[in-house]
């Protein structure tokens, strides 16, 4: 398939926008609303995107937008949804927040707006600091990582949100890139074929605040993938599945090396070899996690199997 | 009837963003071949494409992060400086 028959040429998010030269997020939300088309109304909690849609009376994008307080956005489109469907109105739903919005401000309400299921997308665009007030620290900030108030490097550990989303048995989890477009839009397009709450999380390189030329943002988006920092999966009804090309780096020898991924970045320069080492820690353990949780899938699925065997005779 | 102020979709809602430019994007048609990386691959969507379906850079908008030019996998874009001095 060309590229034209699988990325619709009409531009949502139109030139001439408020986002820096070579934005990450900027990137992730052009495929994102190629993949959801017109009848989209986005919920907007405070993040750069808020900027990037610019002021009264002019909007840089093509849907409707309802700019929400940072810990309202998840509780907002849960109340939009049911308005609609009230109104016998089809649309797709979708809230695009940042990490702050996500994982620290907004994270009760978005669990919330999880266990009631609502027919929501919420894609979480996650440049791993408060970019839009000052390159702040998020929970989303990766062990080691300058930012303006963890300036010796992170201590913390950066929460694992698509797992903890998983764990409210929503219909739908992924992650994606924007350095790997046909599968950030396929997960877009599939989300919206399935009713529920769908989460998509998306790691979106920020060149301001990870200290980088903004002509690295593809390579560094791809750098974080073939790393295994970032693995592309889903979980579908539950079930685990990884995405190429994460498919094949279960395999710790078939990851590039870890520094690849981060001398790029001015906010990893000061990291010693100690910390270096840390973080290599934290992405193996994250990958022998997600080998035993594939592993235990199938016994279960086979236990299961069984027992219905077992019943039938 | 009370009119709302409701924000309009416009191209440059934040001005002519080819102002932020230092580096211009130039494109070497003999060698381009048609992928579509640039196109697919600029935050800005400032890339469309001519009737015969090579890439046109949009300079009144174009923020020259140079992307582009990075994911061009035959080097067929090369930054320029804008101005001397």
């Amino acid at each position: 398939m060309s590229l034209l028959e699988q990325f619709p040429r009409e531009e949502y998010l139109l030139k001439g926008n408020a986002a820096c030269a070579g934005c990450g997020p900027a990137l992730a939300l052009r495929y994102v609303l190629k993949a959801l088309g017109p009848r989209t109304v986005l919920v907007i909690p405070a993040s750069c995107s808020s900027i990037i849609a610019g002021a009264y009376p002019k909007s840089a994008f093509k849907v409707p937008v309802y700019h929400i307080a940072f810990a309202a956005s998840a509780a907002t489109a849960s109340g939009l949804v049911e308005g609609l469907e009230a109104q016998g109105i089809e649309a797709n739903v979708v809230v695009w927040a940042g990490d702050g919005g996500t994982v620290d401000i907004g994270l009760q309400g978005l669990s919330g707006a999880a266990e009631r299921n609502h027919n929501v997308t919420y894609i979480c665009y996650d440049n791993e600091a408060y970019m839009n007030t000052g390159i702040q620290r998020s929970g989303a900030t990766p062990y080691g990582a300058w930012t303006t108030t963890t300036p010796l490097g992170n201590k913390g550990r950066k929460k694992d949100l698509p797992f903890i989303m998983a764990a409210h048995n929503i219909p739908y989890v992924a992650t994606a890139s924007p350095a790997f477009p046909k599968d950030l839009v396929n997960k877009v397009a599939k989300a919206q074929k399935i009713r529920g709450f769908k989460y998509i999380h998306i790691l979106a390189p920020c060149p301001t605040g990870w200290r980088y030329d903004p002509r690295l943002t593809v390579k560094i988006a791809r750098l974080a993938v073939m790393t295994g920092f970032w693995p592309l999966l889903e979980i579908e009804h539950g079930r685990l599945r990884l995405n190429n090309p994460s498919t094949n780096l279960l395999d710790p020898a078939r990851r590039r090396p870890l520094k690849e991924y981060l001398e790029l970045q001015g906010r990893y320069r000061h990291l010693s070899e100690e910390d270096l080492k840390v973080l290599q820690r934290q992405i193996d353990e994250q990958w022998a996690r997600i080998k035993a949780m594939l592993r235990v899938q199938e016994e279960l699925e086979d236990q299961v199997e069984q027992g219905q065997g077992e019943r039938q005779r | 009837m009370v009119e709302l102020p409701v924000a309009r979709p416009s191209v440059g809602a934040a001005g002519k963003t080819g102002n932020w430019r230092l580096f211009k994007p130039s494109i070497d048609y003999r060698k381009c071949i048609k992928c579509l990386l640039c196109w697919m691959y600029c935050p800005d969507g400032v890339i469309s494409l001519s009737g015969k379906g090579l890439p046109v850079i949009d300079y009144e908008y174009c923020k020259g992060c140079g992307i582009c030019a990075e994911e061009c996998p035959v080097k067929a874009i090369e930054m320029v400086k804008e101005v001397e001095g």
